[in-house]
């Protein structure tokens, strides 16, 4: 049985642009102990990245890293929602923060059903982890529920939220955030800012191209 | 108790705890050096998160992520035990972004490339520690509880260090000219790090017990520690007096302490732009903290 | 508000005073707890307490006037006796 490559490196992708995009908060967090809380769910986001990258890898005959650094910007299969920068505006981030963690539950728990034992074993210990990051998501919601700038927020990532998801998934996500299906955003043209990300992101490892790190 | 009998006291190993009472110039002085040490753990994350986004490999990413999260988790800590003297955090950061406090040297100097990071993590570090193993007899008992808790941390950030810069000066030309051209830039900060020597009766500091380790002493354990490391990689320190006697003693040539007087000051090469951009921060988020942290009930 | 976490290192051990922290409420408190003190896995558990419920108490015996060797260990010379017990009972056998 052939692995769905694709769906790997959806998964893959949208994790590790989101955990650095998340990183761009470490050390200018709002409070020292929310910028430690945040920095740990920007690390268990490259965690996983590395993990769903390691079995695309085992099937394509490369590494993690080669699949995490070594592509063109165009070549990533990331969605919209986490590639857009946010790093100075916390109402955005958390609502980015809610949203994804509600809808990557979602996908998370139909893998826990995959034929594939693998993708299956993964999809559990990825959702132990993640228990954490819905807490720390729904607690953050809780408390800025009446902040306009999170409202809004809200609304403005909807529809790039639909589109992390496939489609026959999106009616679960309105259900878990109460709020109506409208125009998704899909996946497949990237925003503007993934290239500026990427030549940042692979700078070091372009420099010396091959060598060990 | 008197200030001489106070004295003698944590001489004598006395602890002190936060309500206990305490000469107000010993107060004043735990404030300033435990705040400076909570401002250079805040300040030391600026250099170094840049190239969490730039890290070359995601196990590289991911270390270093946890290092400086460690690094802020300290400042945490200290900004604690300094609130519990009587200074708020907030204050602190008020008056660390105006200029009006210090923090340590190295963080006021750029990163270039990732032979910073590797230089950092692995000299740096290391001086940083020396110190902060000096400060677990510290007669204040509430800072010298956190820095065991420090302390171990640290020893985490040593290792991924020697593993960044083992790794480059096993590979490339370039590489190695990455980890030589760092460390060439670092060396003058890492000789003045540990400050200008002051003996031991002069220094309030160590007559209270605040400190155990004079200055020279830390800067003589950490060349006999770490220049033998780095000669034995082929690098080459920019110092050609650097040497030691057949007493055990280190020979350098002088470090240069107005430069060190100028930075600490807040005239270092990043200084501005770094307690600019923490401030452009701050602000932005000072919603948050009204949101979330004012209205406790 | 202003909580104190303690922590156990290991399971059956007690729980020891780890450090404390600033948070609106016990969820975000208990959220940072676990990360400063749960991380690297260093606490089998940990309480969470707002410092204003913890009662310091300095001092914790008021008096200490007359002498209470009965309450300790040293309070007890035994030396000399046993040594005496010893004697009588080895003369006793040899009779």
């Amino acid at each position: 049985m052939s692995r769905d490559i694709t769906a790997l490196l959806r998964l893959a992708d949208d994790e590790l642009i989101l955990g650095w995009r998340n990183s761009e908060w470490t050390g200018i967090a709002p409070f020292l102990e929310e910028d430690v809380a945040f920095s740990s769910i920007a690390q268990t986001e490259i965690g996983h990245a590395r993990a769903w990258y390691e079995l695309a890898a085992k099937e394509l005959g490369t590494d993690a890293d080669s699949l995490a650094f070594d592509r063109e910007p165009d070549e990533y299969l990331c969605a919209p929602l986490v590639e857009m920068r946010m790093a100075d505006d916390w109402a955005r981030t958390i609502a980015r923060h809610w949203l994804y963690e509600t809808a990557d539950r979602i996908r998370i728990q139909v893998l826990l059903n995959s034929q594939d034992r693998e993708v299956a074993g993964l999809a559990e210990k990825i959702d132990r982890e993640e228990a954490y990051h819905r807490m720390h998501a729904e607690m953050w919601a809780e408390r800025l529920r009446d902040e306009p700038a999170f409202r809004e927020a809200v609304d403005e990532l909807w529809p790039y939220a639909l589109g992390l998801l496939p489609e026959g998934q999106r009616p679960l996500l309105c259900q878990a955030v109460e709020m109506r299906a409208g125009e998704a955003i899909e996946r497949g043209e990237h925003t503007e800012g993934l290239r500026p990300l990427w030549e940042e992101m692979t700078m070091v490892r372009r420099s010396v191209p091959g060598a060990s790190w | 108790m008197s200030e001489a009998e106070f004295e003698a006291y944590v001489q004598g190993g006395g602890q002190v705890e936060a309500g206990d009472p305490m000469p107000e110039a010993y107060r004043k002085a735990l404030v300033k050096f435990i705040e400076m040490h909570g401002n250079s753990e805040l300040m030391g994350v600026l250099p170094e998160r840049e190239w969490i986004l730039r890290a070359p490999t995601l196990q590289r990413k991911l270390a270093l992520t946890s290092k400086v999260q460690d690094e802020v988790g300290h400042a945490q800590l200290i900004y604690r035990v300094v609130e519990d003297l009587g200074k708020p955090r907030e204050a602190c950061l008020d008056d660390l972004i105006a200029g009006k406090t210090k923090f340590h040297n190295v963080f006021h100097y750029p990163t270039k490339t990732w032979g910073d990071v590797g230089v950092i993590a692995w000299l740096v570090d290391a001086a940083a520690i020396i110190s902060q193993k000096a400060l677990l007899k510290c007669s204040y008992a509430p800072y010298a509880r956190i820095m065991k808790k420090i302390c171990w941390e640290e020893s985490f950030h040593i290792l991924h260090g020697r593993d960044v810069i083992l790794t480059m000066m096993n590979g490339t030309d370039e590489q190695r000219e990455l980890v030589q051209e760092a460390l060439n830039r670092w060396w003058g900060p890492l000789m003045q790090f540990h400050g200008n020597p002051i003996p031991a009766e002069d220094d309030p500091m160590y007559r209270w017990r605040i400190k155990s380790q004079a200055n020279e002493e830390a800067r003589q354990q950490f060349l006999d520690g770490y220049v033998p490391q780095i000669w034995e990689l082929g690098l080459t320190v920019p110092d050609p007096k650097l040497g030691k006697r057949k007493d055990g003693v280190w020979e350098y040539t002088e470090p240069d302490w107005d430069e060190l007087k100028r930075v600490v000051t807040g005239h270092g090469p990043e200084t501005e732009r770094r307690l600019g951009f923490r401030k452009a921060s701050r602000e932005e988020t000072a919603w948050v903290r009204q949101a979330v942290l004012a209205d406790a009930a | 508000m202003i909580w104190e976490v303690f922590r156990q290192e290991r399971e059956g051990q007690p729980f020891q005073h780890g450090g404390s922290l600033e948070a609106p409420n016990l969820a975000f408190a208990e959220a940072y707890a676990r990360e400063f003190y749960g991380r690297r896995g260093e606490s089998f558990a940990l309480w969470i307490v707002p410092r204003d419920a913890v009662e310091e108490v300095r001092d914790p015996y008021v008096a200490q006037v007359f002498d209470r060797d009965y309450r300790r260990v040293d309070g007890y010379s035994l030396k000399a006796k046993l040594k005496e017990a010893r004697e009588l009972a080895a003369k006793n056998a040899s009779r």
